[in-house]
């Protein structure tokens, strides 16, 4: 826990991407085996043991501490696992740190009679950041601004080893990851992941700029709808099946219904949708299935499960990879008419013979789940990450919103003396309902001005938020915008950026909420 | 205390100016003008400006001369630490009280009773102060700026070594640390010569005057270079002290991408440091914790305590359940300012 806690701690203050990194790469540098390889699983979310309740910790706790005292302090804090770490009394001569791997193994062993007391144990012997760091961990969920994503990021810049390679190991191996660390370093091969559904790192899309397009033959692409859902990859590998998400993580458990109709002995890329009647429902309602360990019967009643197919990577024992994209489609077309898999369908290829033919039909395709068109070169192979040239995803033109600028926030780092995030809204008769947040779309200048502009119109202070005067229109763009019950105004916007600062435009000609519930999809 | 002796509430009780004296006729740390006022420290929300009569230590009088200028006070007078002054029938004495640089205790003695206010105080040692003297007394009137248990200062030491190990890892950031004028910057100073960092510490204009001051009295706290004026790569990888306003506004602009550090005893909790968009919680701070709280009280073993500005209420009650008389005395205006 001596270098564990203070990662942790480290990690939940620092809002930079790139310090994150560092301190995950200092720690993966000096911590001990299998300690580093316990963080690891904590970190991405692979450590799992039966979570300790909060009762059981406010038990423990009660066991020590007076509760008057303890009680004024939990309001004054507001944080129960932080309350406990700084109130817990510490014990003189119980100096014995535990690090990490015990308290793993130990807590894989504990039931849940004993654990509490084992906790009590260790909270003992550590100091409040320690204790900290241990609450977080028993009671589930870290929490302190890390994806899998970019905990496998820092092992590959720590490592020199490509992501990509990372993320095709990675659910071959399982925690504390002793193989993996010494693949890393340099001590072994590759570890051995034949015959396991392990994720493989899946091709993307680059953006194209209609100006682009003159550039390009259209003989050499071929167009599919971009649908608005989330990139899937279903495997079917040695008797198991495994649904990852575009980032690698295994949202199986989430998608019962998918894992049960995936056929096996064959690796697909598609997207998945909530499809009822066979029609595509909003992202809106995908997303109340997404970020979710498991799914209620009721659930997938109200939110079935789609996967609209794209590509086959693997068949069999054959890796289709290397096989131009035009191959690919018809094998793809082939296993998909004798496996007759259940909720799944093809992603239908577009005929078109010129860039104006296309531009026409991405113009018309109105229908809420399309994003746009993705243009494929007929003989690209399948490659990992985001090659230059061969696929391209072509947008449909964003949607836009004047709104007026309500709050602004202090940004981090090189942006902390700048009010660099905005909170807009649009009028409901005389008063303003904020619809979103942006805070990116403007020049460097164009901050400076806005920054200005917002500490010469403050009215009221919050911590590091201040509250304008509603004067200033900031034109937003947006992909789509969705019915929401998590915001006061009911409604979420995808992608929100600044598109225009009107300087020009009376705030009360912005839009109005009627305008966009329009816009709803 | 004899027999005859007054009750403390007979003489001593607050008003709306302030805690006073009444058969002295003064008041302590006044809120706003008085003509004879009795300061514990220089802290702004403690020394004001525009009394007549003025009685603190010789370090207190110069802050607030450096502050104030010819607005200090009408009559200005030093009382070194432990020297007695008779004013009318009370005899006045100011006692270290280990918080900054000059800070007392006011120790008041009439007819017998004793009267010991603590203004704001430390227990654990600052090497840019005198440490507190715990004195016995009838009234005890502690400050309670961090009143719940919750509050436990870590070793000084340690949140040094965090700064600076910050500083190795993340070599290309301006380490911008959030300080109080007075006390806090020279503390944070030392303590970053005594951790071996020998390096020019950059300090924002508002802090100059003070870091002198300091010097002056004798204070040394190593290269100290201002940061307005210094070129931006230069000050890649530094330590640059500010007040705590600093990072929210433009000077901060100056600065080559910088990390916001604070040190201050509120950064114990986690959610108030991150809702600052503090990136370095140092937890320093120049009041007393819950156990130093604790122990004085327990030490200074008064016939009476009164609990003033800060969590009065847990204090309160753990004074009770150690046996103490305790009320809280409601003293309006002082800040949470560490």
């Amino acid at each position: 826990m001596e270098r564990f806690a203070p990662l942790l701690d480290g990690l939940i203050f620092t809002p930079a991407r790139n310090c994150k990194l560092t301190l995950m790469k200092e720690y993966f540098r000096t911590a001990p085996d299998p300690d580093r390889g316990w963080a690891l699983a904590a970190l991405t979310g692979e450590l799992n043991f039966r979570e300790v309740k909060a009762s059981q910790i406010r038990a423990l706790v009660m066991e020590r501490v007076d509760e008057t005292l303890f009680d004024l302090s939990y309001d004054f804090v507001g944080d129960l696992a932080e309350t406990v770490s700084l109130i817990w009394p510490s014990r003189h001569g119980v100096n014995y740190v535990p690090s990490l791997s015990e308290i793993v193994t130990e807590l894989h062993e504990a039931t849940r009679i004993d654990a509490p007391a084992r906790i009590g144990r260790w909270l003992d012997a550590l100091d409040p950041t320690g204790r900290w760091a241990l609450l977080k961990l028993v009671t589930g969920g870290l929490r302190v601004g890390v994806s899998a994503r970019l905990a496998k990021t820092a092992l590959a810049e720590w490592s020199n080893v490509p992501l990509e390679e990372i993320e095709s190991v990675w659910h071959g191996l399982a925690p504390p990851f002793a193989d993996l660390f010494r693949w890393l370093e340099g001590h072994v091969p590759r570890p051995a992941i034949e015959g396991q559904p392990t994720f493989t790192p899946i091709m993307l899309a680059q953006p194209l700029e209609d100006s682009y397009l003159g550039k390009l033959d259209p003989a050499d692409y071929r167009a599919e709808w971009k649908w608005d859902g989330v990139r899937v990859q279903l495997v079917g590998r040695g008797g198991q099946r495994r649904l990852y998400s575009r980032t690698g993580d295994d949202i199986g458990a989430a998608f019962p219904e998918l894992i049960a109709a995936m056929p096996g002995n064959v690796v697909l890329d598609g997207e998945l949708l909530v499809m009822r009647d066979g029609e595509v429902a909003s992202f809106n309602d995908l997303q109340q299935r997404l970020n979710r360990k498991l799914a209620s019967s009721k659930m997938l009643a109200e939110f079935p499960a789609w996967v609209r197919l794209y590509d086959i990577l693997e068949e069999g024992a054959e890796d289709l990879r290397p096989l131009p994209f035009d191959r690919r489609r018809a094998r793809l077309e082939t296993w998909f008419a004798s496996a007759k898999p259940d909720r799944m369908d093809l992603s239908p290829v577009i005929p078109f013979r010129s860039w104006d033919d296309l531009k026409e039909l991405r113009a018309g395709a109105r229908e809420r789940s399309i994003e746009g068109i993705m243009l494929k070169r007929g003989d690209s192979p399948y490659v990992s990450g985001r090659p230059k040239g061969p696929w391209f995803k072509w947008k449909r033109d964003a949607l836009t919103l004047d709104t007026v600028l309500m709050y602004a926030q202090r940004g981090h780092g090189k942006r902390s003396s700048f009010y660099s995030d905005y909170t807009f809204g649009v009028w409901r008769d005389d008063e303003l309902v904020p619809v979103g947040k942006a805070y990116f779309g403007f020049t460097d200048e164009e901050l400076r001005r806005l920054d200005r502009w917002v500490r010469e119109h403050t009215v009221d202070r919050f911590g590091p938020v201040r509250a304008v005067e509603p004067q200033l229109v900031l034109e937003i763009a947006f992909d789509s915008i969705h019915k929401s019950t998590r915001h006061k105004s009911g409604v979420a916007m995808r992608f929100p950026r600044v598109h225009r600062i009107r300087w020009d435009k009376p705030a009360a000609e912005a839009d109005n909420i009627a305008n966009v519930e329009r816009l709803i999809t | 205390m004899s027999i005859a002796a007054p009750r403390p509430e007979t003489w001593i009780r607050t008003t709306a100016a302030g805690l006073y004296c009444e058969p002295g006729d003064f008041y302590i740390d006044p809120r706003h003008p008085v003509p004879r006022a009795v300061i514990t420290h220089g802290h702004g929300d403690h020394a004001r400006a525009g009394n007549g009569q003025v009685l603190a230590t010789p370090e207190t009088i110069a802050i607030m001369q450096l502050r104030y200028g010819d607005g200090a006070g009408a009559v200005l007078q030093t009382l070194s630490y432990g020297e007695a002054l008779t004013i009318n029938a009370v005899v006045v004495r100011l006692l270290p009280a280990g918080h900054v640089l000059g800070s007392a205790q006011i120790v008041l003695d009439y007819r017998g009773s004793r009267v010991v206010v603590s203004g704001d105080y430390k227990r654990r040692a600052d090497p840019t102060c005198a440490p507190f003297e715990p004195q016995s007394a009838d009234l005890f009137i502690t400050e309670a700026t961090f009143g719940l248990p919750v509050f436990r200062h870590p070793p000084d030491d340690q949140e040094i070594d965090k700064l600076l190990h910050s500083l190795t890892l993340l070599p290309e950031r301006c380490h911008l640390v959030g300080v109080y004028v007075l006390g806090k910057c020279q503390r944070v100073l030392v303590l970053l010569r005594r951790a071996g960092y020998e390096e020019p510490v950059y300090v924002h204009g508002a802090l100059l005057g003070m870091t002198e001051l300091y010097e002056r009295m004798g204070v040394a706290l190593g290269p100290v270079l201002p940061a307005t004026g210094a070129p931006r790569e230069a000050l890649k990888g530094r330590i640059v002290l500010a007040p705590p306003t600093a990072p929210a506004e433009p000077w901060s602009r100056r600065l080559p991408d910088p990390l916001v550090a604070q040190a201050s005893g509120w950064m114990r909790v986690r959610q108030r440091a991150k809702a600052g968009g503090i990136e370095l919680p140092l937890v320093i701070s120049d009041h007393a914790d819950w156990d130093e709280l604790t122990a004085t009280i327990e030490e200074v073993k008064p016939g009476e305590l009164w609990v003033t500005h800060g969590a009065e209420e847990a204090l309160l009650y753990q004074a009770g359940k150690m046996g103490f008389r305790a009320r809280a005395l409601s003293l309006v205006g002082y800040e949470d300012e560490e």
